[in-house]
């Protein structure tokens, strides 16, 4: 073995060993988490059999459409509709990166393709319409697809007089379709009038985090508003509004709590509690 | 009256004329025929000019500080305005005004969003970013017309709905919300003008109307080319570039299908000329008064909903 062989040796183990170290770190990585709340090491299966949420402390992890939908409705019981609307390209948007890319890098990551599920399902035998969003889904973005959802879920609810229930968890409107996304504020507000004229019920989940566009229109006109717990809820973001007012704003600005202090939700839910809260006030309106 | 940057060649050219007539008065020599040739070229470079804005050209037009406010708006279109103040439940909002008068001969319930002229008005009505009581005034006023049957004309120019804490506190979104959907349920004619800035939901909570209309120059956008350069290009100093993609002009929106028209602004915009853009205001304001008028509550009601739920491009 000449020394030039050694070295050569000498790397290939190395890389070796350091490749079964990321491995090692990996299945740490699928195997646990920390919690955001109180640092905690966490096995990944405690959180997931305790619905997302820490088991230490209580702290309520954020979800995604696919997993809420497991965890409220009866078993087998949710189908979805609509789920052939995908996204367009209306203004052919560019930014740092084109919004088909972003898009197509979204569908890649989420397994999703848009940023809302609707569809039907039954909450303890009660038949719901239903919409769903995702915010790992470019923030949960509200475009095009995702106003068009969430109306066609209202107009279902309508056609089979049945209540609704929107679960929201957006950063706002999506600024990729411009004006178009602005019109989704007003599209799907006009959907809630006709639930209203109708008599239906029409109830919204607010789930962290729910902001901009989506809070300025279908999320905050629930004839019953439930707060999930730890959701953040606002109009303007945090940031904008400190460098607005050039002041500090209270650590519990815009969080479940504080807008319960503030009346503007009916309640906060834990998520354990959420799907029987729903059962709940589904059958108190049962005429 | 302010320059705006792109505006001085321009106005370079417009003082040299009016030195060289100067002279020409002094001296007593003719130079008539010179100055109707410099004039003509002077014109035909400012009809050049301003035919080929760039966006962010026309934002500033939009927010230029002499352009019409909706209270100059009501002196120009309207009279025997009747101001009615406050949302009954403690404040009276003044970035959104609102009240009773007449254009032509109808009676109309007028709101709007007011900005100032100086910075001690500009406090007084916030900068045109209303407080969510603002909206809920709107709405009382929005009942009142559809109660006696009058018809509703919204004129908008705000840079948003106030991002503050206080706003926060009393429910901004809820408050916005709320008009997106009570006004789906009037059974009057809703005729809605941006006039100069049209942003984001803050502009919408008034403009779920029959009929929508931009002022040439204005602009109506889901956030400000300032706010989307610094979320999505992460550089706030691309605010011109986020302008041009967001589409934003009132030619672009009319080819959305966003609006129904546009108003014809002097050349120049609205600030050079108050009474013409006024005339081409009212115009278009009475006469689509005089279309929605023959429709039935009922009518106006799902027309208005069809007109929004045909919003939106997608695959399917």
């Amino acid at each position: 073995m000449t020394v030039k062989d050694w070295f050569e040796k000498r790397k290939q183990m190395q890389i070796a060993r350091r490749s079964k170290e990321a491995q090692i770190d990996d299945s740490i990585g699928k195997l646990w988490v920390k919690c955001y709340n109180c640092d905690s090491q966490l096995l990944k299966k405690d959180v997931e059999d305790n619905l997302e949420v820490c088991p230490k402390c209580g702290y309520h992890f954020r979800i995604n459409a696919r997993t809420r939908i497991h965890q409220l409705f009866d078993e087998g019981s949710f189908q979805e509709l609509f789920g052939n609307i995908t996204t367009a390209d209306p203004i052919e948007f560019t930014d740092t990166e084109s919004y088909k890319k972003r898009i197509a890098q979204a569908k890649a990551k989420t397994n999703m393709n848009e940023a809302v599920v609707a569809g039907i399902g039954k909450i303890d035998g009660n038949e719901v319409a239903t919409a769903v969003m995702d915010f790992e889904f470019m923030g949960g973005s509200m475009g095009s697809v995702v106003g068009e959802k969430v109306t066609l879920a209202m107009e279902e609810a309508l056609k089979r007089k049945i209540p609704m229930i929107a679960i929201t968890a957006s950063g706002g409107a999506r600024m990729q379709e411009s004006i178009l996304s602005l019109m989704q504020m007003a599209k799907t507000s006009c959907a809630v009038a006709k639930l209203n004229e109708a008599g239906l019920l029409y109830i919204t989940v607010l789930t962290e985090p729910t902001f901009g566009g989506v809070t300025a229109s279908f999320a905050t006109l629930g004839d019953i508003i439930i707060a999930e717990q730890d959701a953040r809820i606002g109009f303007a973001g945090r940031r904008v509004i400190e460098q607005t007012i050039r002041q500090s704003l209270p650590a519990d600005f815009q969080t479940a709590n504080y807008l319960m202090k503030y009346g503007q939700i009916d309640m906060i839910s834990s998520r354990a509690d959420l799907k029987s809260t729903l059962a709940k006030l589904i059958n108190l309106h049962k005429k | 009256m302010a320059i705006l940057e792109f505006e001085k060649p321009l106005y370079e050219i417009e003082e040299k004329i009016k030195e060289l007539k100067k002279i020409s008065e002094t001296s007593g020599m003719d130079v008539s025929k010179q100055v109707e040739t410099f004039e003509k070229q002077a014109l035909e470079y400012k009809k050049e000019l301003y035919a080929k804005l760039t966006p962010a050209q026309r934002i500033q037009i939009a927010r230029h500080c002499d352009r019409p406010t909706f209270l100059d708006y009501i002196k120009l279109i309207t009279t025997d305005f009747v101001e009615l103040h406050g949302d009954r439940e403690g404040t009276d909002d003044r970035a959104i005004i609102g009240g009773i008068a007449k254009i032509g001969n109808q009676s109309v319930v007028i709101i709007g969003t007011q900005k100032g002229k100086s910075t001690k008005e500009n406090l007084t009505y916030n900068f045109g970013m209303p407080q969510p009581q603002g909206y809920r005034k709107a709405l009382r006023l929005f009942y009142h017309a559809n109660k006696f049957n009058l018809p509703i004309v919204t004129l908008i120019d705000t840079p948003g709905a106030y991002p503050g804490m206080k706003a926060e506190e009393t429910a901004q979104g809820t408050a916005i919300a709320v008009n997106l959907r009570e006004m789906a349920k009037l059974g009057v004619p809703i005729i809605a003008v941006i006039t100069g800035e049209g942003c984001s939901g803050g502009a919408l909570g008034l403009a779920v109307a029959d009929k929508v209309f931009m002022l040439e120059h204005s602009y109506y956008t889901v956030i400000s080319p300032e706010g989307c350069a610094s979320i999505l290009f992460r550089d706030a100093t691309k605010a011109d570039v986020a302008a041009e993609a967001l589409k934003i002009t009132s030619e672009d929106l009319l080819k959305l299908e966003i609006i129904d028209g546009i108003v014809k602004e002097p050349l120049g915009g609205a600030h050079n000329d108050y009474e013409l853009i006024g005339k081409n205001l009212q115009e278009t304001i009475l006469s689509a008064i005089d279309e929605l008028k023959k429709e039935t509550p009922s009518n106006l009601k799902e027309g208005r909903y069809n007109k929004f739920r045909r919003m939106g491009v997608f695959c399917q």
